[in-house]
């Protein structure tokens, strides 16, 4: 009897996971489907509590509230601005679980294991501790803790692929004797140092897929321990985060044009850092004054958020600005790129905070024919994503990635910090251009006074 | 378990993840942020095996290894779900309607 209330709590719980995911096709629908996957999270946690095996609730009751509290905080405290790292610090967690887990099973039935459930349990143990510390390598960078730029030296590539090939071999080796307790630590070990190193020599800019790809790691650890203690919602739950995973490290990936190789193992960026062939043109210096009134006259305006935004924390400032051009009868758009950001979707967040209606935000291939019906379209923090060598230039680092062709409009006006490079380091052909200017300073401060100058004329 | 029943998993896994491609795949990339904090909260059912860890009372390693995995497990389902909601709720259709719902 038992065993049936059980599994018909994880029955309803993957019905439930399911539906909720489903429901975030669409904004309107997602708030209510997450109410649900919540209901089957704590009906699956109920039904779990009735197992057998289960004799003393002390650990777990503390487990579950030391949890609970550290996820209140963080849940709550964590600004929209941080989520990247919020994200990439959550995969670490996430991945450790289903490690220790794992860890914990082997402990247990080591020798008597079947070959199926070995495979599982290092499939978990190897993806889980790699993914555990790559997590945090990324949340350091991410943080600011470690440098964003690639961290790399000679040989890296030929060394992190031996010592993958010596955990592959560990892992084979384990199937065939089980029991090999310290060739089962060291496989672990070793995936906790591999994790490392497979994140350090990858910049910031490629960070929306190394994040999604973490995602996807931690789901598949998760599905692997469904796999070794032959739980279904553990499959399912698993998978369908596996998949998520998967499916936005490829969106992130075409949105740059590069192979997930060439994330992994091309360390972006570097190249560039050194070939510094600096083709400087001359840069029209845009001022307060003379850009509100045209902000203010024209017809539309799109604005084109970038990491700057987040940076600078600009994103309320930005709604200032739009609401006043919005009341002075300016049509106002924003261009989103999958890749602005830090992570799928960053920008949206940020916006949505802002108050910014979703109705107003559009996607690279809405607002690109666009473009040439804009007035003035205004960078705030964006970069690589703007630059026509990407169309243009076929011998760009970049070449081939989709923009946003903020070039084609009347008018540029490009916010930035001072007149650095991108975090590619990459020249960028629009700011020379003709009908680009320049509006150097801290971008939150421009746009309150930009908003100012709007509303008094 | 007996092979049957392995197999039956592999299929299991199998229809999950063409399922999940289907989902997913839906989802808009304005909400691809949420998405990824609520798969995230969604694979913390990794409890299911570690709260089980924690309190069968095997061995003091497994009891300890459960006590951490549940702790982590658990951070990352309240916290997800909170984040995911607080995103969610963040995303309006219009202006006006945003802001009168701010006015008390």
């Amino acid at each position: 009897m038992r065993y049936y209330l059980i599994e018909a709590s994880y029955f309803l719980a993957s019905i439930l996971f399911i539906l909720g995911l489903r429901g975030l096709s669409h904004p309107e629908t997602a708030r209510r489907g997450m109410h649900l996957a919540e209901f089957g999270m704590l009906m699956a946690i109920i039904g779990t509590l009735m197992h057998q095996e289960i004799v003393s609730y002390e650990w777990i009751i503390a487990g579950l509230l030391l949890g609970s509290a550290i996820g209140t905080g963080i849940g709550l405290w964590v600004p929209m601005t941080a989520m990247p790292q919020r994200t990439a610090f959550s995969h670490a967690f996430g991945a450790l679980a289903a490690a220790l887990v794992g860890i914990s099973e082997h402990s247990l039935h080591g020798a008597s294991l079947s070959k199926f459930t070995m495979g599982a349990l290092g499939f978990d143990v190897l993806l889980g501790s790699l993914t555990t510390t790559g997590s945090l390598v990324a949340f350091a960078k991410l943080q600011g803790m470690l440098p964003g730029r690639p961290m790399t030296y000679k040989g890296q590539n030929i060394f992190n692929l031996s010592l993958l090939g010596v955990i592959v071999l560990a892992f084979v080796i384990l199937i065939f004797h089980p029991g090999a307790a310290p060739l089962f630590y060291l496989m672990a070990v070793l995936s906790l140092i591999f994790g490392v190193l497979l994140v350090l020599p990858i910049g910031s800019a490629d960070m929306p897929v190394v994040i999604a790809l973490l995602n996807a790691y931690a789901g598949l650890a998760s599905a692997a321990i469904g796999f070794a203690i032959s739980n279904n919602v553990l499959i399912i739950a698993g998978t369908l985060d596996g998949g998520s995973g998967l499916i936005l490290s490829i969106v992130m990936c075409r949105a740059m044009n590069r192979s997930i190789t060439a994330v992994l193992f091309g360390a972006f960026g570097k190249v560039s850092e050194t070939s510094t062939t600096v083709t400087e043109g001359t840069m029209r210096v845009a001022n307060i004054e003379d850009l509100a009134p045209q902000l203010k006259y024209a017809r539309q305006v799109v604005f084109v958020p970038g990491y700057g935004m987040a940076t600078a924390q600009a994103q309320h400032a930005v709604r200032e600005l739009s609401t006043a051009l919005e009341d002075a009868g300016v049509t106002v758009k924003f261009a989103i790129h999958p890749v602005a950001g830090r992570m799928p979707g960053h920008m949206n967040v940020l916006l949505a905070e802002a108050n910014i209606p979703y109705s107003q935000l559009y996607e690279l291939e809405q607002i690109n024919p666009d473009f040439t019906a804009t007035d003035v379209a205004v960078v705030v923090g964006a970069n690589d994503v703007v630059n026509p060598d990407a169309r243009d230039n076929s011998s760009s680092p970049i070449s081939g990635m989709p923009i946003l062709e903020v070039d084609r409009a009347k008018e540029v006006v490009v916010l930035k910090r001072g007149s650095g490079k991108g975090f590619s380091g990459l020249e960028n052909p629009l700011f020379t251009k003709p009908n680009c200017a320049m509006l150097y300073g801290d971008a939150k401060e421009s746009l309150t006074q930009l908003a100012q100058a709007v509303l008094k004329d | 378990m007996n092979s049957q029943a392995y197999i039956a998993t592999v299929y299991l896994f199998m229809l999950a993840a063409f399922l999940g491609y289907q989902v997913i795949s839906r989802v808009p990339s304005l909400l691809h942020t949420p998405l990824m904090s609520a798969t995230n909260a969604i694979s913390g059912i990794s409890l299911v095996g570690s709260l089980v860890a924690a309190g069968a009372q095997h061995s003091t390693l497994s009891t300890t290894l459960g006590f951490i995995a549940v702790t982590c497990a658990t951070t990352n389902v309240v916290g997800g779900f909170i984040i995911t909601d607080r995103m969610l709720r963040m995303f309006k259709k219009k202006r006006t309607a945003a802001s009168e719902e701010q006015k008390p």
